[in-house]
């Protein structure tokens, strides 16, 4: 099994030049994140801060930043990623077995990994089935267990509950933790709902729109499962007004400040 | 039966019948009866002599289908991905899509001498420039998500080319061979007839210097048919098979 990966993100800007009629924009700017093994972290901010924009940097799919990414502990020049995005990007003419065997290493055990991420999934059942016969909650389903398929070091997640009801979402939160017992992974969670980081984080990151820097950085050591009713809401009030004291969550810090543990 | 094909069948039959009326009218040297070709068409199979000449265009047809397929998929992926590379060889694709057929034809024989890879080459070299340029169109529209889905998950060039690519411009891809299947065979005729010794297209000049109108349409018949075998038996199936995620 791969062991779970450090990060070390040190992003000084990232622009995207100006495109058609579009004007150049600094999507980042100063985010410093550091993000310890095993760690789950909730990147908390409104659309159009640049959450996405530093999932792709982070993975490796946007090379063009000032700034770097690092993976301390890795020995490889990157960790596996599991990478669930925003919309589940199936591919279509591939069954859902297929799909995910597609992201696996010859090295893999891939009958072991499939049975056991399709069953923990509730997919088994549909495992021959193609993508578009798939409700969007399973499919995200399938996302999500493609994430985990690959044994990732580091799993990045963008929205990846999203225009699901409320009790479907809910649900997937659920598993995605269970699995995330049992398959370790850092984890990078985009989000723009604050009840969602209060119920998943460890630490929750928030940014602040055009460009997006940090805002606040905030701990949660509450355990998860105590995080329901009147305690949830307290939480999701420290996320949202971090400058109040309490005694929920611990501020690490206010305005842009560049993060180092 | 189905409908589509029962009026098919209904419409052919009509052009039979029309054919058998003009038949009438006509000088019967320059307009044969249908019969008169049927019987052409039974001497020919009897002989030997049109299984041998389709046989050898077929060949000739699969060789620069294939050929022509492969190497224009291959040149339409590579400039729908690569902008530059576009600009630089648009104006050749251009320049070899605007070539009368017959130029390519005469020069293939002319530069290579009349040989079967000179045959090949003259119908390969027409063909290529319309795959490429379909191919191209589906390439340029790739959908970028399916191909940062497979940079993220380290799918490597041979897994997102047959897993990704491919799959996402099947639709260009038959559209490309759907229309090659037609032209090509055509074009081997005219290949045959210039520089050849065998094949439809040959048989089809001597019949021409023969003034054999009946067995210049035996051929024709016995030609159409098997296309249309192809087309049904193998090509529909095929895309059946790839199309069968659609719902």
């Amino acid at each position: 099994m791969a062991s779970v990966s450090r990060l070390e993100a040190e992003i000084r800007a990232k622009r995207f030049s100006a495109v058609a009629k579009a004007p150049a924009v600094t999507a980042l700017k100063d985010v410093h994140l550091s993000v310890a093994a095993g760690e789950f972290v909730c990147i908390l901010g409104p659309s159009g801060c640049g959450k996405t924009t530093l999932l792709n940097i982070v993975a490796g799919l946007e090379r063009d930043y000032e700034g770097q990414v690092t993976f301390p502990d890795c020995n490889e020049h990157r960790p596996s990623i599991g990478y669930v995005f925003q919309q589940p990007r199936l591919l279509p003419w591939r069954t859902i077995e297929q799909n995910l065997r597609l992201v696996l290493r010859p090295t893999q055990d891939a009958a072991t990994i499939l049975q056991e991420l399709l069953t923990a999934t509730g997919l088994w059942d549909f495992r021959h089935a193609y993508p578009e016969r798939l409700s969007l909650g399973m499919s995200r389903r399938v996302a999500l267990a493609r994430a985990f398929a690959v044994e990732p070091a580091l799993l990045l997640l963008d929205e990846p509950f999203v225009s699901l009801d409320e009790g479907t979402a809910d649900r997937l939160r659920q598993l995605l933790l269970k699995i995330w017992e049992q398959r370790p992974a850092t984890v990078l969670f985009v989000t723009h709902d604050s009840r969602e980081a209060a119920m998943l984080a460890d630490r929750v990151i928030v940014m602040t729109p055009a460009p997006g820097t940090i805002q606040a950085n905030i701990r949660l050591d509450m355990p998860r499962v105590q995080r329901t009713g009147p305690v949830l809401a307290a939480l999701r009030q420290r996320i949202l007004d971090p400058q109040m004291p309490g005694l929920l969550g611990q501020v690490d810090s206010g305005t842009p400040f560049p993060l180092r543990q | 039966m189905t409908s589509g094909l029962r009026r098919q069948s209904i419409a052919i039959a009509a052009l039979i019948a029309l054919w058998q009326l003009a038949a009438i009218f006509v000088d019967t040297r320059k307009l044969p009866s249908p019969r008169t070709v049927m019987l052409a068409l039974g001497q020919a199979m009897a002989d030997g002599a049109l299984p041998y000449h389709v046989g050898v265009t077929l060949g000739r047809v699969a060789i620069s289908f294939i050929l022509s397929m492969l190497v224009g998929i291959g040149i339409g992926i590579l400039l729908g991905r690569r902008p530059r590379l576009d600009q630089l060889f648009n104006g050749c694709l251009g320049l070899l899509l605007n070539v009368p057929v017959l130029v390519l034809i005469v020069l293939c024989y002319v530069w290579l001498g009349l040989t079967e890879t000179a045959a090949i080459l003259a119908v390969t070299l027409n063909k290529i420039p319309l795959v490429a340029v379909t191919v191209r169109e589906g390439a340029r529209a790739l959908n970028p998500e399916y191909l940062e889905m497979a940079e993220v998950f380290r799918f490597g060039r041979t897994k997102t080319l047959r897993h990704v690519i491919l799959p996402e411009l099947a639709p260009y891809i038959f559209a490309a061979a759907r229309s090659g299947l037609a032209l090509i065979w055509k074009i081997v005729l005219v290949v045959e007839a210039f520089g050849r010794s065998n094949g439809v297209g040959f048989q089809i000049n001597t019949d021409f210097h023969n003034f054999d109108v009946p067995d210049i349409l035996a051929y024709t018949i016995a030609f159409i048919t098997i296309i249309q075998l192809i087309e049904f038996a193998v090509m529909r199936p095929i895309e059946r098979r790839v199309n069968q995620w659609r719902r």
